[in-house]
């Protein structure tokens, strides 16, 4: 038996941080290939090694069992509802920095400073450049009417991304009208919630629907992808409900977990992704819209125009992620 | 013999094999390892008990509070999950009996050109997981894939509504590519039941007036029902168990539903709840299988020489069984790979990179304990069980195997749960010590991935070794007691040598489940720790595969191994006709076939 | 009328060393009504026989007439070659192992073959021909609940049930207690007599054999070296082989002394053969010729004019069997007294009825 213990102590010493060197541990939601470059550039530049596990679910229920033990330092989220969830969770502490501050303007802040957002992204329609007219005046809304019969695509549901645009049309325009809404495009599925958003673009480039929903950033990377040009080439981005409230925005972000063993590292890295430098990469290499005012977002995104942003604040919408999620199984959205 | 207990798993598969023999000294030492035989009988009670953890973790969860979002769940969707769970399960069971039930039957019971081949070939489609073939088919056969899009340039269709397509993300999609997969267990163990039978029982329907075809549907089909009905309840299971090949079709079952009272409700006590029905369902189902056992038995106790049965086939019908084996191995395994090869060339300076082999190390390793200490496990609680069958140790056994019933997605909560409660407790005392923290031994590394795997595939080995036990008669327990062996040296000397080739297949199996193995790894995976199947997964979920081919065509290559070897244990059992003496071989013509 | 007839039958195989051929141009009757034995040492192509009259093999050729209907063979106007499918062969096969169904129950497995009957009648079959065997009250169970003997009572009359035209018995006693065996044999023999079936058992035990059958085919390398009853097969063998096949005995070389008589060196021997020596095998007087002399036919008395000693003995109740050694061979004689370690002198004190012509060396 004994030799067993020490088997599994070897076994466990395998998987645990070294505390040792300067490190700081990071859970994240986001995906490797996005957050690696950037996390390398920060260990270039203050010497601390960067340990993270990636994962798309389940890392906040770890993270709360864990407790007060856990290595987490840092959890980078990829929508701002996860962010609300660590908040209310009590799984996070207080981000004090003035750089910080600085750096993010006050409403891509928690107002007690418990979380921050990195970057944003748009909730875009893609509209088929030769079936669909005058995009430019394309609404959440007109999702829902009767000339896109058969015609829209979506991911699932319950996607954050399109949880979060539900919400906001809940505190928009109340349960009962975003459930007529909801149901409405529900109706004009050209078929099951399916895929990802960028499949959503193919299916109109091969016809089979006209419109869909897709975050910004997706097209800037169809593009410079030499399979997907095609796909993104079919269609026009559009910045729905421009003439009134503006697009739906939701946000990456980040957090200090609550017990965090490297506070001061897990300061720095955020620190450092709220950078211009990192904010720049960002921006260049995910085409998405940094939250720091000093960094523009890049040519391409830029080339794509002015649009207004619904101002509404995350926090508001954010209250109705559950209402959200259950109106998604009151009509039966992906099934 | 005439031993008519056809397999209640794969176990059988191996009778006759011959295994190297670096894996029975490899099986020797290990039994150095093992406790002190004097409390073999309270250690299985506790590891049994260790084993059971996951579930009772569920269960307590799921009492423990009201869990609000049930209610919701009840009310709106569960209805349609359900449904759409139990579809899939009666159709993934159909389909692989149809695939299944005709391949085991041709290369048991048949012979035919290139039926070597095929008889290990068939098997290969086990070490692809179901996500990777429900990825490359989407691919090709989706509205947007070549297929389709070649389709529509030859006659002119310009938009979906000009024609019919078979919508491969749906239900019956989802049960085809699940059943292409899975099919290999049926085949394997049906297949092995075939072979036990004897082939008097068919001479006799034949000379009773009954052709071919009504003696397989009379006699052979009828003998090999725990076979099949075993094998049919592993699919089912391993069906309802599957998430990423059903998340990937848009189809929601109630694996979706507690992803969604857990990740999108946070409510982990309704996520439970949900679980715990299936865990039920699943229990049921067991039951059932137990149930319908009830009384076949061997005939007599005539100890005759085995015959098995074996129809020559013509020409036609060696067409059409090698087109039927070959359709199956295109389609199961050549087609997913080929595709996974045309990706990894394609995309390979994009994708390629060196970690892959680092995630297929870790992978294998991860493989290779969990098989190893599932198989160290086993043999104690089973040896516990043999020196005292009383009904603790029986209840220990059953309670060890019952990990088996609950899907990874569900296990991976089970053991989070209690490993992290355990680290915190750790964590705690030597914190009151006075010593520093030594953080998160257990859920913080890759012990809890092995204990999930464990506990998920300890059933594999738990049945073999059971059923392996069953077969040495008590008697040699006996002398070998009166020659003063007992304790370690009986399970050294007497035990274990008779036990081993079943050990090797159940341990090569665990090594291929684990291997394929995904939502466990999701999400206890340690910092800078990646398997196969979660880099492969993190592309694939994004639908860009083609930039972790590479990684695929690993997963799929390292689970060959063991295949390969556990087939050629098989090998060497009675399904090589040339070895069978010529007056045994009742070579039929099988008439309108 | 012959329910069975085999002509020229021939069944091979390949193999690596070429063609080997295991029945060699078989010539067989089976007779209405009849039971006959294909009795020989294992290996000498007996289960094959069978499965070739069953229509279980491939590589078979000849002529198998079964009922008056050829079954293999070329048609009668010899321009189609005939192989009938063993389901439609109208035979009964009785398996060593019953080959009872173990999924289904004693009354489905009699009623297995009778799909073309109607419900009701075939329950009434059923149960008549349980009432044959009775055993009714087992219509419910499983085979494995039953006895070896009941086992393979079932197996016949779910064999009866389909109503063949002949049986074939497969070394179907030999898994029987031998204690129930002689008596299952005799019940089944007055089964098929009553109903005046005809049959073929397989076999290697010679008691079987002679409790089971009308007459006996000696089946050796795959040709039939005598067909008899078992009486005129015991005590008229026509071949050596057969001789020795039947028992153990002594071989003898004998001078013809006269048209009946011959001379050993166990003194004269009288011949009640068929034909006397002269005709039988154009002999002429002086002439040699071996006889083969069963230990019944001798007799050992105390006499201490010869060396044959008793060298070994065993006590079997009833009597004692004394080996005793002679001219290189050994036999062994039953006795009413022990003889162990005496001098015997040994007597002929029958007739016999067969003679072999010599070959080089005796024995």
């Amino acid at each position: 038996m004994k030799k067993l213990i020490l088997v599994f102590l070897a076994l466990g010493t395998f998987g645990v941080a070294a505390e040792t060197t300067q490190t700081v541990n990071i859970y994240s939601f986001r995906q490797s290939f996005l957050i690696e470059p950037i996390l390398e550039k920060f260990t270039a530049e203050t010497g601390i090694q960067t340990k993270v596990v990636f994962a798309k679910k389940g890392l906040i229920e770890r993270l709360k069992r864990e407790g007060k033990y856990s290595p987490a330092d840092v959890v980078l989220t990829s929508d701002f509802n996860k962010l609300l969830q660590l908040k209310d969770e009590g799984l996070t502490s207080e981000i004090v920095s003035e750089e910080i501050n600085k750096n993010v303007p006050a409403h891509f802040r928690d107002d007690q400073g418990q979380w921050i957002a990195l970057t944003k992204r748009i909730r875009n329609i893609y509209a088929s450049k030769t079936r669909v007219n005058a995009p430019q005046v394309l609404t959440y809304e007109s999702l829902a009417a009767p000339q896109f019969k058969g015609k829209v695509c979506t991911r699932s549901g319950k996607h954050p991304y399109n949880l979060g645009l539900i919400a906001s049309m809940i505190a928009h325009k109340g349960e009962a009208e975003a459930e007529t809404w909801l149901q409405g495009v529900k109706a004009n599925l050209a078929r099951k919630p399916q895929g990802n958003d960028r499949a959503q673009v193919k299916a109109i480039k091969e016809g089979l629907c006209d419109v869909s929903l897709g975050n910004s950033y997706y097209y800037g990377k169809m593009l410079e992808n030499a399979e997907q040009k095609p796909w993104a080439d079919a269609v026009n981005i559009v910045y729905p409900n421009q003439n009134d409230r503006g697009s739906h925005v939701n946000v990456s972000g980040a957090v200090i977990t609550k017990y965090a063993p490297n506070k001061s590292n897990a300061l720095k890295l955020l620190t450092f992704l709220s950078s211009e430098k990192a904010q720049q990469t960002y921006a260049s290499v995910n085409m998405e819209y940094p939250v720091n005012p000093r960094v523009k977002p890049a040519a391409i995104v830029l080339s794509w125009g002015e649009f207004k942003e619904d101002t509404l604040p995350l926090t508001k919408v954010a209250e109705y992620r559950e209402a959200a999620l259950k109106l998604v199984d009151k009509v039966k959205f992906d099934l | 013999m005439n031993e008519l207990k056809p397999t209640d798993d794969i176990k059988k598969v191996d009778s006759v094999g011959v295994s190297p023999p670096s894996l029975r000294i490899r099986l020797l030492k290990l039994a150095h390892l093992l406790p002190s035989f004097k409390h073999v009988k309270i250690i299985s009670f506790l590891l049994a008990l260790v084993m059971a953890l996951p579930l009772i973790t569920l269960l307590f969860e799921a009492l423990s509070s009201s869990g609000d979002s049930f209610a919701h769940i009840r009310e709106t969707v569960l209805t349609d999950y359900v449904i759409n769970t139990a579809l899939l399960m009666l159709s993934v069971g159909t389909l692989v009996l149809l695939i299944g039930i005709p391949l085991a039957w041709l290369i048991a019971n048949c012979d035919f050109w290139g039926k070597r081949f095929f008889n290990w070939a068939l098997v290969l489609p086990l070490a692809m997981p179901a996500y990777l073939v429900a990825y490359t088919y989407t691919d090709l056969l989706d509205y947007a894939g070549p297929i389709q899009i070649t389709l529509r340039d030859w006659f002119g269709w310009t938009s979906v509504n000009d024609y019919w397509f078979f919508d491969i993300r749906s239900l019956s999609g989802a049960a085809v590519m699940l059943s292409l997969v899975l099919y290999p267990y049926v085949y394997l163990m049906v297949r092995s039941s075939f072979l036990e039978q004897n082939a008097t029982l068919t001479q006799a329907a034949r000379v009773l007036g009954k052709t071919p075809f009504k003696c397989f549907m009379q006699v052979s089909l009828p003998l090999a029902r725990n076979a099949i009905v075993a094998s049919c309840a592993l699919v089912m299971m391993e069906s309802m168990a599957d998430f990423a090949t059903v998340n990937y079709f848009a189809v929601s079952t109630l694996t979706t539903a507690v992803y969604d009272t857990w990740l999108g409700h946070y409510d982990l006590a309704s996520a439970a709840k949900l679980s715990s029905i299936m865990v039920m369902g699943i229990f049921v189902l067991l039951f059932l299988e137990q149930l319908q056992k009830g009384k076949q038995k061997s005939s007599n106790d005539a100890k005759v020489s085995q015959q098995s049965l074996t129809y020559k086939l013509t020409q036609k019908q060696t067409v059409l069984a090698v087109s039927f084996c070959s359709l199956i191995l295109f389609v199961a395994f050549l087609v997913p790979v080929f595709v996974l090869l045309q990706y990894a060339v394609h995309y390979f300076e994009q994708s390629w990179s060196t970690q892959v082999f680092e995630f297929a190390f870790n992978s294998a390793g991860i493989a290779f304990i969990t098989a190893l200490l599932a198989l160290l496990l086993s043999l104690v609680l089973n040896y516990a069980y043999r020196v005292k069958p009383n009904k603790v140790q029986a209840f220990s056994l059953k309670a060890a195997s019952s990990g088996y019933a609950i899907p990874g997605t569900v296990m991976a909560i089970g053991v989070l749960v209690p490993l992290t409660f355990l680290d915190i407790q750790i964590n705690d005392l030597t914190v009151w010590l006075g010593f520093s923290a030594p953080g998160l031994l257990l859920s913080g590394s890759i012990v809890a991935i092995i204990f999930a795997h464990l506990v998920r595939f300890i059933a594999i080995a738990n049945k073999t070794l059971e059923s392996s036990y069953e077969k040495i008669s008590p008697s040699l327990d006996m002398v070998a007691k009166t020659m003063g062996t007992n304790g370690v040296n009986l399970l050294k000397k007497v035990h274990i040598p008779l036990v081993r080739k079943s050990a090797m297949v159940a341990a090569l199996l665990i090594f291929v489940e684990s291997m394929k193995e995904l939502p466990a790894a999701l999400l206890l995976q340690p910092f800078d720790f990646q398997t196969l199947p979660t880099y492969v997964y993190q592309y694939a979920s994004d639908e860009q595969l083609e930039l972790a081919a590479l990684g695929a065509i690993l997963i799929v290559l390292v689970g060959l191994i063991p295949l390969l070897i556990l087939n050629r244990s098989i090998d060497t059992s009675s399904i090589d006709s040339n070895k069978i003496d010529h007056s045994k071989v009742i070579q039929n013509r099988v008439d309108g076939k | 009328m012959s329910v069975l007839s085999l002509s020229k039958l021939n069944v091979s195989y390949k193999s690596s060393q070429g063609k080997i051929q295991i029945i060699d141009e078989l010539e067989l009757q089976v007779n209405s009504g009849e039971i006959v034995a294909l009795f020989g040492p294992s290996g000498g192509g007996k289960s094959t026989v069978l499965k070739a009259i069953a229509g279980l093999l491939d590589n078979v050729s000849g002529d198998i007439i079964i009922g008056g209907k050829q079954a293999l063979g070329i048609n009668s106007r010899g321009n189609t070659s005939i192989n009938i499918a063993t389901e439609d062969r109208k035979i009964g096969l009785i398996f060593q192992d019953y080959a009872l169904f173990p999924h289904l129950t004693v009354a489905q497995n009699v009623a297995f073959g009778l799909d073309k009957l109607s419900r009701s009648a075939r329950k009434a079959k059923v149960d008549s021909l349980l009432e044959l065997i009775k055993m009714v009250e087992y219509s419910d169970r499983y085979p494995h609940e039953l006895s070896g003997g009941q086992q393979q009572r079932i197996a016949i009359v779910r064999a009866l049930a389909c109503e063949p035209e002949l049986l074939l018995f497969d070394e179907s006693f030999s898994n029987i207690d031998p204690q129930f065996r002689f008596e299952l044999i005799s019940d089944i023999r007055a089964l098929l007599k009553q109903h005046n079936i005809a049959a073929l058992f397989v076999t290697h035990n010679q008691d079987e054999a002679f409790a089971f059958c009308d007459r006996i085919a000696v089946l050796n390398k795959g040709k039939i070296e005598q067909i008899d009853c078992p009486e005129r097969l015991f005590n008229y063998p026509q071949t050596r082989f057969v001789a020795e096949f039947l028992g153990q005995g002594l071989w003898l070389r004998c001078k013809v002394a006269s048209a009946n008589v011959l001379l050993s060196e166990l003194g004269e021997i009288s011949y009640a053969g068929d034909k006397d020596l002269f005709s039988s095998m154009s002999l002429k007087v002086e002439g040699e010729v071996d006889v083969y002399i069963r230990p019944h036919q001798l007799k050992l008395t105390l006499s201490n004019d010869f060396p044959i000693v008793v060298t070994n003995e065993r006590f079997a109740g009833e009597f004692y069997e004394s080996q005793v050694q002679w001219l290189g061979q050994v036999i062994v004689v039953k006795t009413q007294n022990s003889f162990l370690n005496q001098s015997v002198k040994i007597e002929i004190n029958t007739a016999v009825w067969s003679v072999f012509p010599v070959v080089k060396s005796p024995i």
